[in-house]
């Protein structure tokens, strides 16, 4: 089960923030095909948000495809958002978390990381315009 | 669209005081509505001639479909809970769920206890020992029982820390989605990150008149932040509505009501935030000063 959180000073809205969550539990395979959804009374107890935001959140991601809400019964996931198969997040995430340690220890500090990052993207956007399309 | 509560040119007047002067609001069923606005806006004086226990001095207000007044009838469908949260501190909320029983006319006493249950509040200990989150969340749990379908609370959350105020708005939303869009809230706070978070609907008092009322999104959207050079804002205001205005030398932070585009290329354009559009209609300098009122609870 998914457990949300909404971060009331992040400018995000707050639907937008639960989608987002959603989303990418989905893509790092903490809830899969069949999985069901907290009721809205469950996340706005938990969270305390209007529940016309919960139900704004499942409302777009059920226009997306990726949940439906089955009369009786409760909200489920329907299918994973397109992109690669779930774990290859977690399993970049880790050679990405010993990348990130190999710089800590060559002494770069957060801002030079993420700099170094951004500089890296920028170059690969330009040898291969296309694939930065399909990531986005 | 039904609505729960609706005033015409509602006013309240002491012998020199003008408590709130032609209110006209309306509050769609199902809403959770935040009132906002400084001390001695009128805040309270509204809810409490909402719940009929204060007269207007002119206007009509309706709640229910019904005017406000002390009798049963309209009183079954509505809930008040008062800012100092009147317990009996000697007794137990037990005692008070009995009791409840005895004086209303729907009264569910498993939901209150099955609530306060699951969020561990002893039920068998008097009221008064509790702690101020536990009391807070008995008294939201009594309100509840008599399963209005207006539910009046003002400023319940201000005494509460963090933790207890975050229970207790939990509660508050998951009781107004079990009514599925039958129970409509109208909830008075300084706190007004907690109120964007649960409200969808905006009463913004000031001087004891209406400044805003309407959907949240709607009026958020309708306002925007202009940032830019220090300049004549006239031609701006041929189209817009600067509501509020922060100028240094050189610089300008315009709060402006839309009406149409803006085309001037010098203004960059933000969104704007809850705290942005209350400070704003406050006249407020920095949102700083606010802040730190508010945290220091300025109504303790």
């Amino acid at each position: 089960m998914i457990a949300f959180r909404v971060d009331g000073r992040s400018g995000v809205p707050p639907y937008l923030q639960l989608v987002q969550q959603v989303r990418q539990a989905l893509r790092m395979g903490v809830l899969k095909i069949g999985d069901q959804l907290p009721t809205v009374r469950e996340v706005v107890a938990a969270v305390a948000v209007n529940p016309n935001t919960v139900l704004k959140a499942y409302r777009d991601l059920e226009r997306e495809g990726l949940i439906e809400a089955r009369a009786g019964q409760g909200t489920f996931v329907r299918q994973l958002p397109p992109g690669p198969p779930p774990g290859t997040h977690s399993r970049l995430g880790r050679s990405l978390a010993r990348w990130v340690g190999e710089a800590r220890a060559a002494g770069l500090d957060d801002e030079a990381i993420a700099s170094l990052l951004q500089v890296t993207l920028r170059a690969a956007n330009e040898a291969n315009p296309f694939s930065s399309e399909e990531i986005a | 669209m039904n609505l729960a509560i609706e005033t015409n040119e509602l006013s309240k007047r002491y012998r020199r005081v003008t408590a709130l002067s032609d209110c006209s609001i309306a509050v769609p069923e199902g809403r959770i509505c935040a009132l906002v606005g400084p001390n001695g806006a009128g805040k309270t004086t509204l809810l409490r001639m909402l719940a009929g226990l204060l007269k207007p001095t002119a206007g009509t207000a309706s709640v229910l479909g019904g005017v406000p007044r002390q009798d049963p009838a309209f009183l079954g469908g509505v809930g008040f809970l008062a800012q100092e949260i009147p317990l009996y501190r000697g007794l137990t909320a037990e005692d008070h769920i009995r009791a409840g029983a005895h004086l209303n006319r729907r009264w569910d006493a498993a939901s209150a206890r099955t609530r306060l249950a699951s969020l561990s509040v002893p039920l068998d200990r008097a009221v008064g020992k509790l702690s101020g989150g536990q009391r807070a969340q008995v008294a939201l749990a009594l309100t509840l029982a008599k399963q209005p379908r207006v539910l009046l609370l003002d400023e319940p959350v201000a005494a509460l820390d963090p933790l207890a105020r975050r229970h207790f708005l939990g509660t508050l939303t998951a009781a107004v989605a079990d009514a599925g869009g039958e129970l409509t809230v109208v909830l008075s706070s300084h706190l007004i990150v907690d109120l964007e978070r649960v409200s969808d609907h905006l009463i913004l008092l000031s001087k004891s008149r209406v400044q805003l009322c309407g959907d949240a999104d709607d009026l958020l959207a309708e306002h925007k932040m202009l940032v830019g050079p220090r300049k004549d804002t006239s031609v701006l205001e041929r189209t817009h509505t600067v509501v509020h205005a922060v100028r240094t030398p050189r610089q300008a932070r315009l709060l402006i009501r839309l009406n149409g585009p803006v085309i001037d290329p010098a203004y960059e354009i933000e969104d704007i935030s809850l705290e942005d559009l209350v400070l704003g209609y406050m006249g407020a300098d920095a949102p700083e000063a606010y802040a730190h009122l508010t945290a220091v609870g300025e109504d303790q």
